[in-house]
């Protein structure tokens, strides 16, 4: 058995590491604070190529692996989850679904944009009256002549009204129990972009309502074949799942070595509060939990790059490795007392950052659905 | 246009630094990595090859245990390949012996330009540029800004104290350039892979025509006689203004004859 990562893995580990503490670590709490995206470091992380990581060089990617493309994430939201997501979303859910059931014309098309980091990719599937259960889309798109007219509205869809925001592939009923994925430009006229949310966390991230109405794109904006989109959205969100579970183990990370170093260096009745067990106990079961999450994370990633069945693994680690960040973030919060409340102290942030990983990309309870499935369970949704 | 950028490897300065109670000298038995110092020359050297539309860069380092970590570091940002002295012989070398060294590895490599910083981040003498410069018999130039290469000239914006100074000397020369002139590139993923199979040249003290005599503890003309710690910053004085504190601050600089 071989645990260890490749050399170059850990190498570009410490260049996303350095990245992130040069060029990000010093203006999150400014981007947190004031809800800016902060379109400048975006474009930066795309010339450090993070955005095309797993695509071929053929359409301006690294050729990297999965796993090299969750240590990128990981590194990010070690110091900054808006950032992170960015990446997981501009990737898993932009370029992803291009990539892997666009044709070689799509492809051509907007993958170097996505690659390069200058154009990001938005997927939109969540609808304001379900998300868990995506099936039921309200959303339609009928095809008149040669062009798909859609109507309807989706929730809560990352990096979909930024600056650079190229596409948005969206999904919608194209006939009875028939879904499909159909990529729709941003600007494209009877697109609203709505105004941004006021969320609880992930301030420097980009996420709006959007409506259709009557929007118009030609019909070979078509992704996947006709009918496919529900089975296709499934494939990319299996993905999606282990980049989360990366993101989720980089800010639980964050938490730990954010906590040790407080626990040394704060002192109450006479002495470091690391001195007391109830204090130093939490940092060792942090350190269990973080390690924990991390190997369910790099394995669901190494089963994916080995082209071995990683569903179930991707559920696991979603599911571990985002409870165990809003556990990491709440127990953090608390080793820091009140300054833990403050919003200048970064895990006062990361508290507030951490509970959307147990709902987006697939609900803890959806992640639990799909593992008991996998256990052979005849368990109802 | 092939530029030489001296590479210095060095223990992690993140992790603390250990001293040898015989030798009074650094340990090195960990990985070394690139000296942040010489991430700048690495960058200058590609943007002057790339402005002068062809030609390499080639790092030069001297490191014991055959290390290589820093050099795939400067590799992946670009450089084209190495040459790496590695030789137990090589223990104990001072400055001198070592810029004998590196500028035996230079002249192998035929540059138009070399590039090295002002001083490393770890020995901190900032002898080596213009050691190098005497041993190799061409011009030097300290503490560049700036540099442009036209009609076989280097051009070099030279940092003073008041501003900067406009130098220029034929080529080959010696320039050692200051941290900032040039925004270091992040190495990419596709530069660390790309780094796994430039070459490096691993050679030893003999295969550049030394002598064993003239470097190591042998060679060395320098000798360290004892190491200790620095004297701690005293606490300033802090002074309240109550309407004359520029009066007071004038007073005390005077009394320290800065002004
Ligand atoms: C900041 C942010 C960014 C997002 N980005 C995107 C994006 O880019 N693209 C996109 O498409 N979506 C995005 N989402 C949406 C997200 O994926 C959904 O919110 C999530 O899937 C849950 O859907 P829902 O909100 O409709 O909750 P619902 O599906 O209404 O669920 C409500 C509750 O019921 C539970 N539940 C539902 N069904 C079952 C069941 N069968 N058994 C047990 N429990 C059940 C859920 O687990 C949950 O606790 C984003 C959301 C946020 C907040
Ligand atoms: C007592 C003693 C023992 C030593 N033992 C060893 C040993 O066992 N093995 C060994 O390899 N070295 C050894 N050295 C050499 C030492 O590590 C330095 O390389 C050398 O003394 C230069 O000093 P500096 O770092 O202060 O150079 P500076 O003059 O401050 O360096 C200026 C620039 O020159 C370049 N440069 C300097 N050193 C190197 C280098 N080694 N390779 C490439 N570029 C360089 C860099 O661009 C650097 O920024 C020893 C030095 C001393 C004084």
């Amino acid at each position: 058995m071989q645990l260890d990562l490749t050399p170059e893995q850990e190498d570009f580990r410490k260049v996303v590491r350095d990245f992130a503490e040069r060029e990000i670590a010093p203006y999150t709490e400014e981007w947190d604070r004031t809800h800016t995206f902060p379109v400048d470091t975006v474009l930066a992380m795309g010339e450090l190529g993070l955005f095309g990581l797993p695509f071929p060089e053929e359409y301006g990617g690294s050729g990297a692996d999965f796993t090299t493309l969750c240590l990128a994430i990981e590194e990010l939201a070690r110091v900054d989850s808006s950032m992170a997501i960015t990446l997981e979303a501009g990737v898993g859910l932009g370029a992803n679904p291009v990539f892997r059931f666009g044709t070689e014309e799509q492809r051509q098309r907007w993958l170097p944009d996505l690659c390069a980091g200058r154009a990001l990719g938005a997927f939109g599937l969540t609808e304001p009256h379900g998300g868990s259960d995506a099936g039921a889309t309200a959303t339609r798109a009928t095809l008149d002549g040669d062009e798909w007219v859609i109507d309807g509205s989706k929730a809560f869809i990352t990096n979909s009204g930024t600056p650079i925001t190229s596409i948005i592939t969206v999904t919608a009923a194209s006939g009875p129990g028939e879904i499909s994925a159909i990529v729709v430009p941003a600007g494209t006229p009877g697109l609203v972009v709505e105004p941004p949310y006021r969320k609880m966390g992930w301030h420097a991230s980009d996420t709006h309502g959007l409506v259709f109405d009557g929007c118009r794109v030609p019909a070979e904006n078509l992704l996947g074949e006709r009918g496919q989109g529900f089975r296709n959205f499934l494939a990319i969100l299996d993905d999606g799942r282990v980049a989360i579970a990366a993101l989720a183990v980089g800010l639980a990370q964050a938490c730990l070595e954010q906590s040790i170093a407080y626990a040394k260096e704060r002192k109450a009745f006479g002495g470091p509060i690391g001195r007391y067990q109830g204090v130093a106990f939490k940092c060792a079961d942090l350190a269990v939990g973080v390690e924990n999450a991390r190997a369910l994370t790099y394995k669901a990633a190494w089963l994916k790059d080995e082209g071995r069945p990683f569903k179930q693994a991707a559920a696991m680690a979603k599911l571990y490795a985002t409870e165990l960040a809003v556990t990491a973030t709440r127990e953090a919060t608390q080793i820091f007392g009140g300054y833990g409340f403050i919003d200048e102290t970064p895990v006062a942030r990361f508290y507030r950052d951490a509970k959307i990983l147990e709902i987006g990309e697939g609900t803890s309870e959806v992640q639990r659905l799909v593992i008991s499935r996998e256990l052979g369970l005849p368990v109802e949704t | 246009m092939n530029v030489v950028v001296c590479a210095k490897q060095i223990p992690d300065p993140a992790a603390p630094g250990e001293l040898d109670p015989n030798t009074k000298t650094l340990k090195r038995e960990g990985k070394l990595i690139l000296d942040d110092s010489d991430a700048y020359g690495v960058e200058m050297g590609l943007q002057l090859a790339d402005k002068a539309g062809g030609g390499e860069v080639t790092l030069v380092s001297m490191a014991p245990h055959d290390e290589v970590s820093g050099l795939r570091t400067a590799l992946a940002m670009g450089a084209a390949k190495a040459i790496l002295i590695s030789d137990d012989a090589l223990q104990g070398s001072d400055s001198l012996a070592t810029a004998k060294v590196l500028a035996a590895a230079i002249k192998r490599a035929e540059p138009d330009l070399v590039l090295t910083a002002t001083e490393s981040t770890d020995g901190y003498t900032g002898l080596l540029p213009a050691q190098l410069a005497e041993l190799l018999g061409w011009p030097s130039i300290t503490f560049a800004k700036h540099i442009e290469v036209t009609d076989g000239k280097a051009k070099v914006q030279r940092q003073t104290e008041e501003g900067y100074d406009e130098v220029e000397a034929p080529l080959p020369a010696i320039v050692s350039v200051t941290a900032g002139v040039v925004e270091p590139r992040y190495p990419s993923f596709k530069g660390i892979m790309a780094a796994k199979n430039k070459p490096v040249d691993q050679v030893t003290v003999a295969d550049l025509g030394l002598s064993a005599d003239d470097v190591g503890w042998k060679g060395a003309r320098q000798e360290i006689t004892d190491v200790v710690p620095a004297e701690e910053r005293k606490a300033g004085e802090i002074v309240e203004d109550e309407g004359d504190a520029h009066e007071r601050i004038v007073q005390f600089l005077e009394q320290l004859k800065v002004i």
